[in-house]
């Protein structure tokens, strides 16, 4: 007989559900078994009505971030492997973001604190493309380097007491985006983010917990991009200051 | 049934799509671009590219040289304007990204660098260490946010192409969200929905990635072209089928059997190159199609590995020594230890052959328009002529930047004029189309989805892979039939709206059935073998005077109607395709 794993997974169908509850499954397991899979098996196989995102299974597309045991983790890099000797296992959906259907969570807001923070490159004179590339040597893209590796899968706003408590903060992904520009060589648009960075939403609501960067599934050490931050927020109100004191010396 | 109005709709938010919107923006500020995709454009599949994005730029390089490789890699079936135009314009799109902040990898001294890439004579192969697809469709997605005439349907399923008049008149789609349909009238319509590797059982590819909009386009009597020719990638991890770069061997990998042995050389890619030595269409540097079929060669004659995931073969990259795998593959070091528990610092990686990519697609002419006036095709799901009848990696990311502007471009110059399109037709059109839809969510037929798709997935593998041979050919297609019949008697259990991904999984199975029925016939009717399409047992040879022609397959009531299209050829006369020694000592066509 094959050996069985127990799954057990939140569901919740807005339609006639009043509240999440959660039911069991029994999955074959194998070494190679991960969340993703196990999940997969359960809806080909046992409940066609369970929903859950996924895509790359491979761990570069961001779509199929759950609780795992209580821990945010991405379903298709973790394995039952590492959890069959420790009981059933507990899928549900991302903690700290409204739930829209059984595992599948509302990550809208992640998507527009994404975008408030002016992620492209900025210039005051873009260059034309005849004229080549911009020179940026090994040692400048290893300074913004890890910031750019988030794949905006939303587990360290999962992890993030902050954004629990105020969805309004920009959180730890959009704030390492943000530093992946200003820290870029080729890239001048740092004042016109310090806005967010300096604004409630900012840095400064960050606690320093660094659950963040524990829980990121590709290194991308958003505490320390928030850290950062704060040095370049503390920075630009200094400099700032010097100059509203400079200007009244001259006044 | 909801209803909007937009210049201009794009399905699909991949790299094609997301530089299509920008171009349009770019082209005519005024215009309102609306982006629509089944996922947040950050999951699309050009997120699991690897190796990187064609395009000259070195000194001794050439825009000929680049052409002659493409044409010849593939197989003379490419449009050869075409890819004159591509390899044109594939650098200053690659540089565009640059100027938006795409981390292309770096020589010293701060300038770009390339890598070798398979069937490539020069390197050519820009790169963003092993994650090139990831880092552009970041880069395109972020840069979009710019554009405030851009804005996103996200987790918008798109299930049908609204018709009026002969003309491309809009799109219909599902809010993912609640189930509800939305009708967006627009007079000039994208698809860039990707390819179709679903079809197969063991691909490289995402779950989203199913053939939507080829069978969009197929239904609306789009022809699909060149659909035969399905490329598998000669490095998939076994079991999974999750993808290892071909720039593994670009930067000096090599392939050995289960004897340790560079099997490659017995396969008209020798002699052997030293090892640290990579040479250009010598050995691992061989295209994909004869990398893929020498693998077959090797596994009949029970020369691959056996191991617990299926048999493969080793993928050795240990002589690369640890600081170059982390500096140019930490993603393929990554992928080994989490998928097939290998460090590749110290073991080889098992690979094997896996279904990657349609070199076929949505017929369009150069411009990316298609049969249906108001309707372009830019990205995998099209077939504007590029890739003949074997894609060379890292022109497929290349192709994104270069087809998915002139795309933008051509739809934004018609959007502007288009015809003025009637909201009361297209809804009616709209709400036959959602009575439909809402009965295949609450079908209660016998057949089950996941079996259906199972036994799609093994026919097509069986029948329609690497090697096609005649009785399973046939056998193929006679499956795919039978299982489009018991499609309809499909039952469901979810009778929700609220993200039924069954209702959405069970379209998708059907987009999924068309595009095999067109691959399956597409195959049968070519017979010769060329590329990647090969039936050694009937037709082994290429057939010039009679199939030096794209095939085009039209939808029709029962068996699908084939026919042929010239292919364009300007200045690169058929010849022999060789790799490795007798490439070198063949006369320059």
């Amino acid at each position: 007989m094959t050996d069985k794993v127990t799954v057990r997974v939140q569901r919740y169908r807005p339609e006639e559900d009043a509240a999440p509850w959660e039911q069991s499954f029994e999955v074959p397991y194998s070494e190679d078994l991960s969340i993703l899979d196990a999940l997969n098996q359960i809806k080909d196989q046992q409940d066609p009505t369970l929903s859950h995102r996924w895509s790359c299974r491979m761990a570069i597309c961001g779509s199929c971030g759950v609780m795992v045991n209580n821990e945010p983790r991405l379903a298709c890099k973790t394995f039952l492997r590492d959890y069959r000797d420790r009981g059933p296992v507990q899928v549900r959906a991302l903690d700290n973001f409204p739930i829209e259907r059984d595992l599948v969570s509302d990550i809208s807001g992640l998507v527009e604190h994404l975008e408030t923070v002016q992620p492209w490159l900025i210039r005051a004179r873009e260059s034309p493309v005849g004229e080549g590339a911009y020179l940026q040597t090994p040692e400048q893209m290893q300074r913004y380097a890890a910031f750019g590796q988030c794949i905006n899968c939303g587990l360290c706003y999962a992890a993030c007491p902050q954004f629990g408590r105020d969805p309004a903060f920009l959180g730890p992904g959009a704030l390492a985006l943000a530093q992946r520009y200003n820290l870029d060589s080729r890239d001048e648009g740092a004042a016109q983010r310090m806005q967010w960075l300096n604004a409630d939403v900012g840095v400064w609501s960050c606690t320093f917990v660094g659950y963040c960067s524990e829980v990121c599934p590709k290194d991308v050490d958003p505490a320390a991009a928030i850290n950062r931050g704060k040095v370049a927020s503390d920075l630009n109100y200094a400099v700032n200051l010097f100059n509203i004191l400079r200007g009244k010396d001259n006044a | 049934m909801n209803f909007q109005q937009a210049d201009m709709v794009i399905v699909g938010g991949g790299g094609a799509g997301l530089r299509a919107a920008i171009a349009a923006a770019e082209a005519n500020p005024r215009l309102d671009i609306l982006l629509l995709s089944k996922v947040y454009p950050m999951r699309s599949h050009t997120v699991a590219a690897e190796g990187g994005c064609a395009g000259v730029i070195q000194p001794h390089d050439s825009f000929d040289a680049h052409f002659d490789d493409t044409v010849s890699g593939g197989d003379w079936l490419c449009d050869q304007d075409v890819v004159d135009y591509f390899v044109r314009h594939a650098t200053e799109e690659n540089l565009r990204l640059e100027h938006w902040g795409c981390p292309w990898s770096r020589k010293p001294d701060g300038s770009i660098n390339v890598r070798a890439f398979g069937g490539m004579k020069i390197e050519r192969t820009w790169f963003a260490a092993d994650k090139s697809g990831f880092h552009i469709l970041h880069t395109l997605f972020q840069t979009s946010l710019k554009y405030p005439s851009i804005r996103r349907c996200d987790e918008y399923f798109c299930t049908d192409l609204l018709v009026e008049d002969g003309a491309c008149a809009g799109i219909q789609a599902i809010d993912m969200r609640n189930g509800s349909h939305t009708v967006i009238a627009a007079s000039a319509v994208i698809l860039a929905t990707g390819g179709a590797a679903r079809v197969y059982r063991y691909n490289t590819n995402g779950g989203i990635v199913t053939g939507d909009g080829m069978a969009l386009a197929y239904r609306q009597g789009v022809p699909l072209r060149d659909m035969e020719f399905v490329q598998y990638h000669p490095t998939g991890l076994p079991g999974s089928g999750i993808l290892i770069t071909e720039a593994a061997r670009g930067e000096g990998g090599v392939l050995t059997n289960r004897d340790g042995y560079r099997y490659l050389q017995d396969y008209g890619l020798g002699p052997e190159t030293p090892l640290g030595e990579p040479r250009n269409k010598y050995m691992e540097l061989g295209p994909r199609d004869r990398l893929s079929q020498a693998f077959w060669h090797e596994a009949q004659a029970g020369r691959a590995l056996a191991t617990r995931r299926g048999e493969a073969v080793n993928l050795d990259l240990r002589h690369l020594g640890e600081a170059r795998i982390n500096e140019r593959l930490p993603f393929i070091r990554e992928l080994a230890r989490t998928y097939v528990n290998v460090d590749a610092v110290y073991e080889p990686i098992p690979v094997r052959p896996t279904a990657h990519y349609t070199m076929g697609g949505i017929q369009t002419d150069r411009h990316t328009a298609t049969a249906l006036p108001g309707l372009f095709a830019a990205g995998e799901c099209a077939s504007v002529g590029l890739h003949g009848a074997n894609r060379l990696g890292s022109n497929s990311l290349a192709e994104l930047g270069v087809f998915g502007r002139v795309a933008g471009e051509q739809a934004a110059a018609r959007a502007g004029q288009g015809p003025v399109l009637d909201p009361q037709r297209l809804l009616a059109q709209a709400e036959d189309n959602a009575a439909r839809l809402d009965a295949l969510r609450e079908s209660s037929g016998s057949e089950s989805l996941a079996a259906i798709r199972d036994a799609m997935a093994r026919a097509m593998e069986e029948g329609a892979g690497i090697f096609r041979l005649p009785g399973q050919l046939q056998q193929t297609c006679t499956a795919i039939a039978e299982l489009k019949e018991r499609y309809r008697k499909l039952g469901l259990v979810d009778r929700s709206r609220a993200f039924n991904t069954e209702w959405l999984n069970a379209i998708e199975l059907g987009y999924l059935l068309d595009v095999a029925e067109a691959m399956a016939h597409a195959a049968l009717a070519r017979q010769e073998s060329r590329g990647s399409h090969q039936r050694p047992e009937d037709f082994p040879r290429r057939d010039d005077a009679q199939f030096l022609k794209h095939s085009l397959v039209y939808r029709a009531a029962d068996v699908p109607r084939l026919d042929w299209q010239d292919v364009v050829i300007t200045r690169s006369q058929p010849a022999e395709r060789h790799y490795g020694d007798a490439g070198q000592q063949e006369a320059k066509p």
